[in-house]
């Protein structure tokens, strides 16, 4: 069945981002434009939503070319709710650009070029094809260099040296698994690997391919050893430009992760136990990490690290509850994720620097924003109801299920090490008392008040998501389960592609 | 550094890599060439021209910045691309008119999805070999 | 043929990982390139070399009767190629705006501590 609507998404961030080069140098038209297409695309990806939610997995042969044979753009569940989280993050930080990201910036050409970045992220999440799904991680990391080093200042050309290399480096490892992918079955298509790897006889060279995949999409996800890239370039960037790395670039490889780990090598012992140890040193090296660190950005770095480890055990756990509790995760963390950049932003809007000691007083001041702010932290660290604390719930049930006591721990520390780092910020940021007046560059005072309402909004916004997955976890549980029942059995996903 | 054998060559070579290129995007289609390659060869005749007589003159006979070259291609790349969807086919099927034209042969949205690539290969190029060798002198 | 490959790719390899465990941030570009390329006559060894025509059916045929040549990892190389060209010239600018910035190639020169964050 042909349905046009999947890669409706991907159509309109390139056409956004093709009428904002039109327009080039003209940055009022740019945000106009940035906002409408991203509003377009999100009820594009509600649409889809709905559609796949209620019916069967849609299917597009791309360029009318059979299934094996072409690219197939496939949404299944997984894919639209991916979708979805990333048409809301896209929607919040171009409303956030709009005043966050500095005219100079927008002059280079910040606004197609995001929109290029959330294009390759869709057509990521939603391409069958698995040398397609490469083609749209290049487009992703290449409209990533130059949102981080859009700017040139000296730390943020440091970030971006040692992120580039290591994501040139993760393609490679990508590139040589597909080659060999291709070497041992002479397919492209997931589904159809699927199938074909099973009639594979050196089990052997199989393990070998999965390992190329786990370091690329493992250096993309920033997992325990592959991880130092992260912190030492996410501090860089303007904090809108932040906030979409940290909500959904990482995620990515979480994506790919989820993808080729459930459909074509289906791990074994060997490979579930690798992923545990990562999984397990991920979330204490991201925790202990964040510990140290004085700037908030910082801090938020080494915590999607550590909170990624939460997700990565999920997998290798590989029950459905557990897979429940991993895709509940995802979709609560990139809500939370996103908006702690964008908080970054408005506190640096606030007090002109993000660094924790020079910090302090704003819950005198700003009273409001600071509640706001304390909703987003609270939901972080998991306190009920807020949405942290139920897939906490499923993946403590998977690990107990599975008898691995050392996931269940390490989710424990690295919850209480969240839970004291949200109260180390809490009281140094908001209710410490401001320690000199001389820091304080307060630039949010001055602003017109529809620049402030363009500040604020979008933080509002996911604000509202955090608590709407929070209070209406029955619905998202039920997504999640339809999604985990997809990874823990591919076969519809399969007979939709291949229409046998 | 002027050379008068080169730029007595360039002059004739220029003209001839331009229509050469051309020549390989229209058989791309079904024979070696095609709209990256064609675009190579032709910023290729650009860079030649720039280093025989200096990048400001061939930014000259270029007439438009190479950048804005990105965004046209670009536009007739996703445009064909997108054309089929009002037909009722996938995005990217090929359309193809019945009749051959004489001297270009069969056209279809393939073609123009090549010169579309043709356009932003030719600006990608020209751009990132403008911008340093502008920035080194 | 084959074993020619082979120890083309080993080589390339060999040598990407030797310049990228260097210091030096031009090496490591270099590095980078001589891995992608061993990556791609990979992909061309491991699609099977086959002396053979284009997969091109003539109109008056229903299916190929010649060997052919399979056209897919021609295909995927030719994008690699055009992905890693874009990649390599982005990192070239890059590399070159750091070294004007810092006036040395090293990377340990580049690390900025955390007092100077914003």
């Amino acid at each position: 069945m042909t349905a046009n609507i999947i890669i409706a998404t991907v159509l309109v961030h390139l056409f956004t981002a093709l009428l904002q080069l039109t327009f080039w140098r003209k940055t009022i038209t740019q945000r106009v434009l940035s906002v409408a297409g991203s509003l377009t695309g999100f009820a594009f990806a509600l649409g889809l939503f709905e559609r796949v939610r209620t019916g069967p997995i849609l299917t597009m042969n791309a360029a009318n070319w059979e299934a094996p044979f072409g690219i197939v753009f496939v949404a299944d569940q997984l894919s639209v709710t991916f979708v979805l989280l990333t048409a809301i993050v896209a929607l919040a930080v171009s409303i956030f650009s709009a005043t966050g990201v500095g005219r100079a910036r927008m002059l280079y050409g910040y606004f197609p070029i995001f929109h290029f970045l959330i294009m390759g992220l869709n057509g990521a999440f939603l391409t069958g094809d698995i040398f397609n799904l490469y083609v749209w991680f290049e487009v992703i990391i290449i409209s990533s260099f130059v949102l981080l080093t859009l700017g040139g200042r000296k730390a943020q050309l440091e970030g971006a040296v040692k992120y580039m290399a290591l994501n040139i480096l993760a393609s490679t490892f990508f590139l040589t698994g597909i080659g060999i992918l291709y070497g041992i079955t002479g397919s492209l298509n997931m589904a159809d690997l699927s199938q074909k790897i099973q009639w594979v006889e050196n089990q052997a060279i199989i393990n070998l391919t999965a390992m190329f995949f786990l370091i690329g999409f493992g250096i993309k996800a920033a997992l325990f050893p592959l991880y130092f890239w992260l912190p030492s370039s996410y501090h860089t960037p303007p904090s809108a430009v932040a906030a979409v790395f940290g909500g959904l670039l990482t995620k990515v490889g979480i994506y790919g992760f989820f993808r080729v780990f459930t459909l074509i090598f289906v791990p074994d012992d060997f490979i579930k136990a690798v992923l545990m140890g990562i999984a397990v040193m991920t979330i204490l090296t991201g925790a202990f990490g964040a510990i140290i660190k004085d700037n908030i950005r910082r801090i938020f770095s080494y915590l999607i690290v550590c909170h990624l480890g939460f997700v990565i055990g999920g997998l290798a756990l590989f029950t459905k509850i557990a897979f429940i509790g991993a895709v509940f995760y995802l979709i609560h963390d990139i809500m939370v994720k996103t908006n702690l950049f964008l908080m970054a932003g408005l506190i640096r809007h606030l007090r002109g620097t993000m660094n924790m000691s020079k910090l302090g007083g704003l819950y005198a001041q700003y009273p409001k924003l600071s509640l706001l702010m304390a909703v987003v932290l609270f939901s972080l660290a998991g306190i009920p109801p807020l949405s942290g604390f139920w897939p906490k719930v499923y993946l403590f049930d998977g690990g107990y299920q599975g008898n691995d006591y050392l996931y269940i721990g390490g989710i424990i520390i690295g919850s209480f090490i969240t839970l004291y780092l949200v109260a180390r910020i809490w009281s140094e940021v908001f209710w410490k008392r401001a320690a000199t007046d001389d820091f304080v560059v307060d630039r949010f005072k001055s602003l017109q008040w529809h620049r402030k309402t363009l500040l604020v909004l979008p933080i509002c916004l996911l604000a509202c998501s955090s608590l709407f997955i929070g209070l209406n976890a029955e619905y998202i549980i039920q997504i999640a389960d339809k999604i985990a029942g997809e990874m823990a059995d591919p076969s519809p996903y399969i007979e939709a592609v291949l229409g046998k | 550094m002027k050379s008068t054998i080169l730029q007595t060559a360039t002059r004739y070579l220029h003209p001839i890599l331009l229509l050469f290129s051309v020549f390989l995007l229209l058989r791309g289609h079904y024979f070696p060439g095609g709209g990256f390659v064609g675009g190579l060869v032709a910023s290729i005749a650009f860079v030649l021209h720039s280093v025989a007589y200096g990048t400001h003159s061939s930014m000259k006979i270029l007439r438009y910045k190479p950048l804005s070259m990105i965004p046209i291609g670009l536009g007739v790349a996703s445009l064909s691309m997108f054309l089929p969807v009002f037909f009722g086919y996938p995005v990217m099927t090929g359309l193809w008119l019945d009749d051959p034209v004489p001297v270009i042969g069969t056209v279809g949205t393939a073609l123009f999805f090549d010169i579309g690539v043709y356009l932003v290969v030719i600006g990608v190029v020209l751009t990132i070999l403008f911008t340093i060798s502008l920035e080194t002198h | 043929m084959e074993l020619l490959l082979v120890a083309s790719i080993g080589f390339l390899y060999a040598a990407g990982v030797y310049l990228i465990l260097k210091r030096s941030m031009v090496r490591l570009l270099l590095g980078i390139v001589l891995l992608g390329n061993g990556t791609n006559l990979l992909i061309f060894l491991l699609g099977t070399i086959t002396k053979g025509k284009p997969p091109v059916i003539e109109p008056n045929l229903k299916v190929l009767a010649d060997i052919y040549s399979d056209p897919v990892p021609q295909a995927l190389i030719l994008t690699a190629i055009v992905i890693s060209f874009g990649l390599t010239s982005f990192a070239i600018v890059l590399l070159k705006r750091v070294y004007a910035l810092i006036d040395t190639d090293d990377l340990d020169d580049l690390n900025t501590p955390e007092e100077e964050d914003i």
